[in-house]
């Protein structure tokens, strides 16, 4: 399988330093899971909370190695019409009015019904062709010449009859219908499926992918990643954002402030031109990185020693 | 030869309940030869993102790795003797047998004889390849249980040649080369030591975790008041996994679709784009309702452990059921959905005890107070699950309150911590209650607990 890959895999390194490029910090763990997914040809399953940048690194992927994105939003009630394809009824319908006449033509010297029958079936399938056919992500990641990145996002809020159609695509990288036969991939794409955990997904999805947890970054590496990500930012203000953010990861919050609140509220602070944290500057953007009030609220009791914490990183 | 070590890891995983398929263990031996096990951090990544398949399984993923790699392998036999060459030689040993090459080379075939040879060159790859070698001929692996930790070791050193060792030791001694016997004694009780370690590891690894569950199956079927402080850790996981487990369960029978009926409404409005031709067809879905549960439960000083396992099971519930109300009395009642709200449960529960627990038990004055002041939150899709003894110290049981109760809520559940033959004794009110209870039943352990609640959450809309 590595040999039809676009660019070969050498090691983690590489992988991590590819990244790097496209501004995507990638932790060991998900370089050398990046790594075993494309040499063993398998999807990665990414679960961790939200805002962790596992959407974000199917994106990255797909910019690194200059492949087609292709995202599939999943929900409840999603199903393989959305999903893989769909026949596209009006043009059938058009088509069959506009080729009436023609039609009526061929039937038109036919004696009886069942010659007629017989003709018409010699037809049938024109209507049921690929000229007729709306590929859904699933089927265009599939068809994709020089293979594609393949995006099903929050896979765990589609139901469990979807789940248990995805697992053919997943294996074996191929899709029947009923009408044409089997589709099988040009070149098999790399399958990100992201959940954040609303439920459990089901055992055999889960024995046919790699399972890549991402847990929230310790300060060296969000550091990394705010340096990669705000531009403008400099190395003081840096280590203070992540020493401040990961003393409140410390607190008792009802949600804890992911990466992307990092950036975010790193962006927010840039933008207003601060030159460092002061308790001012906090209390007016710490709704950027704290989305309930009791979790602001207690974070503002705590204020004093979240500061001292940030302080302290200079 | 390198594939070994990851069965018995794959094993070891197994034990620690980490689910691992035979399709993933062929993975597992993929990234292994793909990457190899030089790099160990690397390899451990692997070998996660491969076989460990939640959050949780990772955790136990980087403990069984941390204490499987710890011990030595005896693979690569010649680094492993190189190493012993350049290792500081230990006390007792003579430097030219030290030196000797191939010295684990023969590891498992060596005969029991050479154990004192071993020590005295200090040979620690041989000394470990002979461990492993014995261990498996007398299956430390299959260990259960601590109890077995010093048979199991006895019999590991005596296959490895200990009672020879001794004997030599004795003859040495007799033989008045008191410098020597005490030198190869040296080496006996550092073997002793290792073995020890290595049984002890190999519990860790492969005895700890069934002895776990053994515990966990005792733990359910134990009855709910008798279950000891020290396990109460234990338990309150074994709830949470149960909650958990319901509440899946609960989620995937919500949605079963009845099949067979034709939702006309839906099928038209989806068809509106083919000029209403019903290429795509939506049949009716049959909701099954959440119930609404409330709970009251009495803490008076006899039912206080059940009740204290009722309010856990209901505050990791919330999950599934969009209102619990739970109330707790000894006499009055008490509404105690804000503790659980609010605070963590390992504190809410002293807490509600601290405020209610532990009085006399009034039945009659909960009910007055549960029909005066919260008649609102009982409808006709309500559950109310009573939990307690029903011993009223003789007081007026109002049993036209519980009357009430039974008319106006669509199920009343009693779960008494007694059995049935204690119901009407002395002062239970049971007998008198159970007309208008639709459930009565007796609730003693875990295990009854969770089978009362999947009962519960059967509730359909029919």
């Amino acid at each position: 399988m590595p040999a039809d890959l676009p660019a070969p895999t050498a090691s983690v390194e590489t992988i991590t330093a590819g990244l790097a490029a496209v501004d995507y910090i990638a932790s060991r763990p998900i370089a050398t899971a990046l790594l075993l997914a494309r040499d063993l040809g398998k999807p990665v399953l990414v679960e961790g909370s939200a805002g962790v940048g596992k959407t974000e690194l199917a994106l990255s992927t797909a910019r690194w190695l200059s492949l087609p994105l292709i995202r599939m939003q999943c929900y409840e009630g999603l199903d393989e019409s959305k999903a893989l394809y769909e026949w596209k009824y009006g043009k059938q319908l058009l088509y069959t009015q506009l080729l009436k006449d023609k039609i009526n033509e061929v039937l038109g010297e036919t004696g009886d019904l069942t010659d007629a029958l017989g003709r018409l079936a010699n037809f049938s399938d024109m209507f049921f062709s690929e000229q007729f056919l709306e590929p859904r992500p699933l089927l265009q990641a599939l068809r994709e010449p020089e293979g594609a990145v393949l995006l099903i996002d929050e896979v765990d809020k589609a139901n469990e009859e979807f789940e248990a159609f995805l697992l053919e695509i997943l294996s074996a990288f191929q899709v029947t219908i009923p009408e044409i036969g089997t589709i099988t991939a040009a070149r098999p794409p790399l399958v990100f499926l992201t959940s954040n955990n609303t439920r459990d997904m089901s055992d055999a999805l889960k024995r046919r992918c790699l399972h890549l947890h991402i847990p929230l970054p310790d300060a060296r590496l969000e550091a990394a990643i705010v340096t990669a990500r705000v531009p403008g930012i400099d190395a003081r203000l840096t280590r203070q954002v992540v020493a401040f953010v990961q003393a409140l990861r410390a607190l008792d919050l009802k949600k804890l402030p992911s990466i992307s609140e990092t950036l975010d509220w790193a962006r927010a602070i840039v933008l207003l031109h601060g030159a460092q944290i002061d308790r001012a500057l906090v209390r007016d953007t710490l709704n950027v990185l704290l989305k309930f009030e009791a979790d602001i609220d207690h974070a503002e009791s705590q204020m004093t020693d979240l500061l001292r914490a940030a302080e302290a990183a200079d | 030869m390198a594939t070994r070590p990851l069965e018995d890891f794959i094993r070891a995983l197994r034990d620690a309940e980490v689910r691992v398929s035979v399709a993933e263990t062929l993975d597992a031996h993929r990234v292994v030869g793909l990457l190899g096990f030089q790099d160990r951090a690397v390899t451990k990544d692997a070998l996660a993102v491969t076989l460990a398949k939640s959050a949780d399984e990772k955790t136990r993923f980087d403990d069984v790795f941390e204490r499987f790699f710890s011990r030595d392998l005896p693979a690569a036999p010649d680094d492993a003797a190189a190493e012993t060459a350049n290792d500081p030689v230990p006390a007792g040993a003579t430097p030219e047998s030290a030196a000797d090459g191939d010295a684990g080379d023969a590891g498992d075939g060596r005969a029991p004889a050479d154990l004192a040879d071993m020590l005295m060159a200090g040979d620690q790859a041989g000394l470990a390849a002979a461990m492993e070698a014995a261990a498996a001929a007398v299956g430390v692996g299959d260990i259960r249980s601590f109890m077995q930790r010093g048979v199991l070791g006895r019999r590991m050193l005596d296959a490895m040649g200990l009672r020879e060792l001794e004997r030599r030791i004795a003859a040495l001694d007799a033989a008045g080369e008191a410098a020597a016997a005490e030198a190869l004694n040296a080496g006996r009780r550092q073997l002793l030591a290792d073995g020890r370690a290595f049984v002890e590891r190999q519990y860790e690894l492969y005895g700890r975790a069934a002895g776990e569950r053994l515990r966990d199956a005792y733990l359910e079927t134990r009855a709910l008041g008798r279950i000891d402080r020290h396990d109460m850790d234990r338990a309150q996981n074994l709830v949470r996994q149960m909650a958990r487990k319901l509440v899946a369960r609960h989620s995937r029978r919500q949605r079963r679709a009845r099949r067979g009926r034709l939702d006309i409404r839906r099928t038209l409005r989806v068809n509106m784009a083919h000029d209403a031709v019903p290429f795509e067809v939506i049949w009716k879905q049959r909701k099954i309702t959440r119930p609404k549960i409330v709970a009251v439960c009495d803490v008076s000083q006899s039912v206080a452990t059940a009740a204290r396992f009722l309010l856990m099971f209901l505050y990791q519930l919330r999950d599934v059921v969009d209102d619990v109300h739970a109330f707790a009395f000894s006499s009055h009642l008490m509404d105690v959905g804000a503790i659980l709200d609010d605070h963590p449960i390992e504190e809410a529960i002293p807490q509600i005890l601290a405020a209610v627990g532990f009085r006399p038990t009034d039945y009659g004055q909960a009910l007055v107070d549960l029909t005066d002041h919260h008649l609102g939150v009982i409808d006709r899709r309500t559950t109310v699950i009573m939990l307690g003894d029903g011993r009223s110290n003789y007081g007026d049981p109002r049993i036209d309150r519980f009357r009430a109760l039974h008319d106006r809520a669509r199920r009343v559940v009693w779960l008494n911590t007694e059995p049935e033959n204690f119901w009407g004794l002395g002062d239970s009110e049971m007998p008198r209650y159970r007309p208008f209870c639709h459930v009565a039943r007796t609730c003693r352990s875990l295990a009854d607990l969770e089978r009362v609640i999947d009962d519960l959450l059967r509730v359909g809309r029919n």
